[in-house]
């Protein structure tokens, strides 16, 4: 069962609807306790970076999902903002995220239009069980003014290029991140959630 | 790199997409999940709604059939119509949206920009505009003016100014929408599309008039728009022939337009 962590400012009917399309069970989960029946955690995001951690501080949901990703070791993906509150800190705000994954969150410069807004290749930089299957030039959909700037480079497991080369994946240990939408990234997008839900965090 | 997108728009009455020329006689094309799931399949880069009699008849709008499209669409999604404050919105987003356009209510209350973007983040709200050439002259500097409530009312701002007021207010695109081309098939107005795009630093949307292949791409290069939206090209029973998404995107890479490529 993978829980879809719901706050008012996500995208959470988004990703229910294609994890039905796949045939996955899953569920809205909107409180801490819920957590625990769920087995895998998708932390999916659209907004602000720093009404993202407000509403996950009020549903004490910061301390459920680090208790359930970072000790039980439940496979998580994030999904855009869901990548960069993995983040110590957001220029956009500022907010203080959540922390996991050293580095932080930097805006586009002015010299590209902000937000990116479209599809864009996403260059894989390593292998891993979340990008199996995908075409040799996967573009999916962005929509985002920030990306994150991971102080691990092994933390980073893809990469797409507006204004330079930006980390558009992340991947360490079960915690596991895109920028782009994967659930609105077409059959791509799907294949990742897909191969998301068969993943054991390895 | 960022690839160009093309953007499927449909005008709904009551669950079925319907077709107009500039804004009148309209006539009934489909189920407007049918076509969305059947454009999808073609690998629509995104999907626009209107709900076009909503803000008119003064309803809220039709959310079972924005549900019911999100349900088999794997793209992105806009819905507008009727919408007038951020609790509309945030039942629009639950439907399976990801982003709301506002036209009519914005230049009416344009905090409502505003209030979105700062609920739900700039890159959930578009700011559509109707916009028409009146010539040049005292408080319409551009020569274009933006018209309101399906191109019926004038509202005596000019184009340019509105767009850059959308943008500080926190509109994270901007469709720029000709009513003299709207349904005609002769191409957009690229003048009024590239002061736009040349006003404004984020993504801006061509609409209205795309009837060939050429005008998508002069639209997304003269035009300097990040985006085109079409309708009547690909679903129009007025027309002998519908291309096919697949078609016109391969005709505008062969013409180096960056576009997604197709999957197989």
């Amino acid at each position: 069962m993978i829980g879809v962590v719901d706050y008012r400012a996500g995208n959470a009917p988004s990703v229910m609807f294609a994890l039905a399309r796949l045939g996955l069970d899953a569920r809205l989960v909107a409180g801490a306790a819920e957590l625990d029946a769920v087995d895998r955690i998708i932390l999916p995001g659209v907004g602000a970076a720093r009404a993202t951690i407000d509403s996950l501080v009020e549903t004490g949901m910061v301390d459920a999902l680090r208790r359930r990703a970072l000790v039980d070791g439940a496979p998580f993906l994030g999904i855009c903002i869901g990548l960069q509150v993995l983040f110590e800190r957001s220029e956009e705000g500022p907010a203080e995220c959540l922390g996991w994954l050293p580095g932080e969150v930097r805006r586009f410069p002015d010299s590209v239009r902000v937000p990116q807004i479209g599809w864009n290749l996403v260059r894989a930089t390593r292998d891993h069980a979340l990008t199996t299957g995908l075409p040799a030039e996967p573009y999916c959909y962005f929509v985002n003014s920030y990306h994150a700037v991971p102080a691990d480079p092994t933390a980073v497991l893809a990469t797409t290029d507006y204004a330079g080369a930006f980390c558009s994946m992340v991947a360490h240990g079960n915690v596991a991140a895109t920028q782009f939408h994967a659930e609105k990234s077409g059959e791509v997008g799907l294949r990742i959630l897909r191969n998301f839900a068969a993943w054991d965090g390895a | 790199m960022l690839t160009k997108r093309l953007i499927a728009c449909f005008d709904v009455i009551g669950g079925r997409v319907t077709k107009a020329v500039r804004f009148q006689d309209n006539i009934d094309v489909a189920p407007a999940e049918d076509l969305a799931r059947s454009l999808y399949e073609d690998q629509i880069d995104e999907i626009v709604f209107y709900d076009i009699t909503a803000s008119a008849e003064r309803r809220k709008i039709d959310l079972d059939t924005v549900r019911r499209v999100a349900e088999h669409v794997f793209v992105p999604f806009t819905v507008g119509g009727g919408i007038r404050d951020v609790d509309d919105m945030y039942e629009v987003l639950k439907a399976g949206a990801e982003k709301i356009s506002v036209d009519s209510m914005a230049v009416r209350d344009p905090d409502i920009i505003r209030h979105g973007a700062e609920a739900f983040g700039r890159q959930c709200i578009v700011l559509s505009t109707q916009v028409q050439h009146v010539g040049i002259r005292d408080g319409i500097p551009s020569g274009y003016e933006v018209f309101i409530d399906g191109a019926r009312t004038a509202t005596g701002l000019d184009a340019i100014d509105w767009v850059r007021r959308g943008e500080e207010l926190g509109a994270g695109e901007i469709v720029v929408n000709s009513i003299d081309r709207d349904g005609t098939g002769d191409g957009y107005e690229l003048d009024i599309t590239r002061a736009v795009a040349d006003s404004v630093n984020v993504p801006v949307i061509a609409s209205g008039g795309a009837g060939t292949v050429e005008h998508i791409a002069d639209g997304l290069t003269a035009g300097g728009a990040q985006a085109a939206i079409i309708s009547s090209m690909l679903y129009s029973p007025r027309l002998d022939r519908n291309p096919s998404v697949r078609e016109l995107k391969g005709a505008l890479i062969a013409r180096g337009v960056p576009m997604r490529p197709w999957v197989d």
